[in-house]
């Protein structure tokens, strides 16, 4: 039989890789139910408890870790998303000086290897005199995700055309009411979309949250200072939490969307 | 008249010395207008000339940089774009795409707090025939549907003013003809005083009770359809509005009711009472529909023009009418449109031909021809805005 790369070889390719990609998604997974002790490396036995004691180990610091890797993505996502945005529209809209300037210097942290920015980040509270704690993560945080929440509204706000904001202001709407009513609405999958790599970006970051913590755990940090001496089931419940509820999204997001289109194209 | 309460009818629209100048060129130059109320006004030109730039002012879209905007008396210059009795249809419908086609008609109901939002917009998309589309998106409905929307969008406000940007450029010839014929009878239906941009003479002709072509930031001429296209001004006027053909010469003669001009030895006449200048250099024109074509000399007759001898180099057929290009010499090409009245053409090309028309059907103009304006060129003026404002950054 003749090898037909169409036929066998990428699909092949393709399951190996998508393979390789959820094996140790999917050890996470299975581990997170293994009755283990100390270290959870061999299989000792299936059980729920993980799951439902997740907070009861080691004095909840699993949970705490987790708190607060979420408190300060909600947090940095927020302010990241809210300056962002207006720094998107502003760059867009307004001519003024420096503006590419501005592109650049957005560009840089993207650019910049996150090693680097941490530590010079940590150099700067340090001469400053500023001690580390939630609010220089946050700070950090909100630094780096600026320029990623900048260029996804960016994109959105140059494909909306300028004629329905001022369709907007001919119909009696005042500069707010056409804000929150034409501009703020139109823009909002870009918003949404910036949102949600900020958080990602905010909740995954290790690297420079290490350079200016101090002694405050965030859930990948804990992860690694727990790394050294076997990694509790109770990491592996979180993570397979999270994986699940991002899951659960994306799948109704789709639906959804499927959904809406059919409709439409019932209509039509 | 405040935006708080309908417009009983069209309010009277004047500007007065109006100057707008963006970075680098200036877009308006002195301009002067007043619109009656409830007339249906066409600024016709190309694009460039400022139409554009003149609605934008009007909508307080932009700022003028000098000069004085007045609607129904009162001198909005001042106020803001949503706080004047002023709407716009936008060329590019700029329909809301998050909102259903009822609630972008509600829209400007509702900032004005107007009562039972829904009812009105419900009436006039009846009006305009869409009502049973209300419930969808404008991205659902085809192009004509949505320029209705628009303009139901805009009169369901009740403006005193209601200006129209080119918005049929986007439609299909037949699409446009219909809607040309829509707009005028709502605009007759509901009194309201419409100013309507456009760059397509015959749409301006249609519509139109005043047109005023503008060029350059000018207004060149102003006036009923039929006296603009008769009786051109200037050599943009007739060449733009319609064509023309048009003969520069000196003045040799002139009597109590008539003059005539020298064009390379032929002798052309023109009442007096239909040329702006009657001494030195002057140009003279015809349209090409009055021109009449002879394959013999016709005989003198003191009240028609003759030229030629002269050859036909082009023959295009267009359905009603044919066209001819005949070469005179020393005169140039002549344009001449013929009525099919018969099946084929008698004149073919290369055929040696008289050209001749009636004196009373000759203009004479205030200036002399300059380059046709098509060939300018092809940018709006919020282009050339945006490309100073880029340069200047």
């Amino acid at each position: 039989m003749k090898l037909s790369i169409g036929k066998w070889v990428l699909p092949v390719y393709t399951a190996l890789a998508l393979l390789i990609l959820m094996i140790p998604i999917g050890y996470t997974f299975v581990y997170s139910f293994n009755d283990s002790l100390k270290s959870n490396i061999t299989w000792r036995g299936f059980t729920f408890d993980k799951w439902l004691n997740v907070c009861n180990v080691q004095n909840g610091a699993v949970c705490e870790a987790f708190g607060n890797s979420i408190f300060i993505a909600v947090v940095s996502t927020i302010v990241a998303t809210t300056l962002g945005t207006m720094i998107a529209i502003a760059m867009v809209r307004y001519r003024f000086k420096f503006r590419s300037q501005l592109s650049l210097f957005l560009f840089l942290p993207m650019a910049t290897p996150e090693v680097v920015l941490g530590a010079g980040l940590a150099a700067q509270f340090l001469s400053v005199g500023v001690p580390k704690d939630m609010t220089t993560i946050i700070l950090a945080h909100t630094m780096f995700s600026i320029s990623f929440v900048v260029v996804a509204v960016k994109a959105r706000v140059a494909t909306l055309d300028p004629a329905l904001e001022e369709a907007g202001r001919d119909l009696y709407g005042s500069a707010l009411q056409v804000f929150m009513r034409i501009t703020f609405p139109l823009l909002l999958p870009g918003i949404l979309a910036a949102a949600l790599l900020s958080f990602a970006l905010s909740f995954d970051d290790f690297i420079i949250t290490n350079f200016n913590s101090g002694n405050v755990s965030t859930f990948p940090k804990y992860i690694w200072v727990s790394a050294a001496r076997g990694i509790p089931a109770e990491a592996n419940v979180v993570a397979s939490a999270v994986f699940i509820l991002a899951l659960v999204i994306v799948v109704t997001v789709q639906v959804s969307g499927a959904a809406r289109a059919k409709r439409l194209a019932k209509m039509n | 008249m405040g935006i708080d309460t309908f417009a009983e009818s069209g309010a009277d629209l004047e500007l007065v010395g109006i100057h707008k100048r963006f970075p680098g060129f200036t877009a308006i130059e002195d301009l002067n207008l007043t619109i009656p109320a409830g007339s249906f006004f066409a600024l016709l030109g190309p694009s460039g000339c400022g139409k554009t730039t003149t609605l934008r002012l009007v909508a307080g879209l932009e700022a003028p940089t000098a000069g004085r905007i007045l609607i129904g008396g009162k001198d909005v210059t001042d106020q803001k774009s949503f706080q004047r009795p002023v709407n716009t249809v936008f060329q590019s419908y700029a329909l809301f795409p998050h909102m259903t086609v009822l609630e972008n008609v509600a829209f400007g109901l509702r900032r004005r707090k107007m009562a039972d939002p829904l009812d009105k917009a419900h009436e006039v998309l009846s009006l305009v025939e869409l009502d049973h589309l209300a419930s969808r998106r404008p991205q659902q409905l085809s192009g004509g549907q949505q320029q209705r929307v628009a303009l139901a969008r805009a009169i369901v406000n009740r403006p005193a003013l209601l200006l129209l940007d080119e918005p049929l450029g986007a439609l299909d010839l037949k699409l446009r003809r219909q809607m040309q014929l829509e707009l005028k009878t709502i605009q007759e239906d509901v009194g309201l005083t419409f100013l309507h941009v456009t760059h397509d003479q015959e749409e301006a002709m249609t519509m139109a009770d005043t047109i005023a072509v503008m060029n350059k930031g000018r207004i060149e001429q102003m006036g009923a359809p039929q006296e603009l296209y008769e009786l051109p001004r200037t050599s943009f006027v007739a060449n733009f509005l319609g064509q023309s053909n048009l003969f520069t010469g000196p003045v040799v003669g002139t009597t109590s009711t008539s003059i005539s001009v020298d064009i390379s030895g032929q002798k052309i006449t023109v009442p007096i009472d239909r040329a702006h200048r009657t001494t030195g250099e002057i140009t003279v024109g015809v349209r090409p529909e009055k021109l009449t074509l002879h394959s013999t000399e016709p005989a003198h007759n003191p009240d028609v023009n003759v030229m030629g001898p002269g050859r036909v180099i082009d023959v295009s057929f267009s359905g009603v009418s044919t066209q001819y290009l005949v070469d005179v010499p020393g005169a140039g090409n002549l344009i001449v449109f013929a009525q099919n009245m018969t099946f084929g053409s008698d004149v073919r090309e290369d055929d040696k031909v008289w050209v001749s028309w009636t004196i009373g059907h000759g203009f004479g103009l205030d200036d002399e021809p300059a380059d046709a304006p098509r060939f300018s060129p092809d940018l709006d003026t919020r282009t050339i805005a945006a490309q100073h404002r880029l340069e200047g950054a």
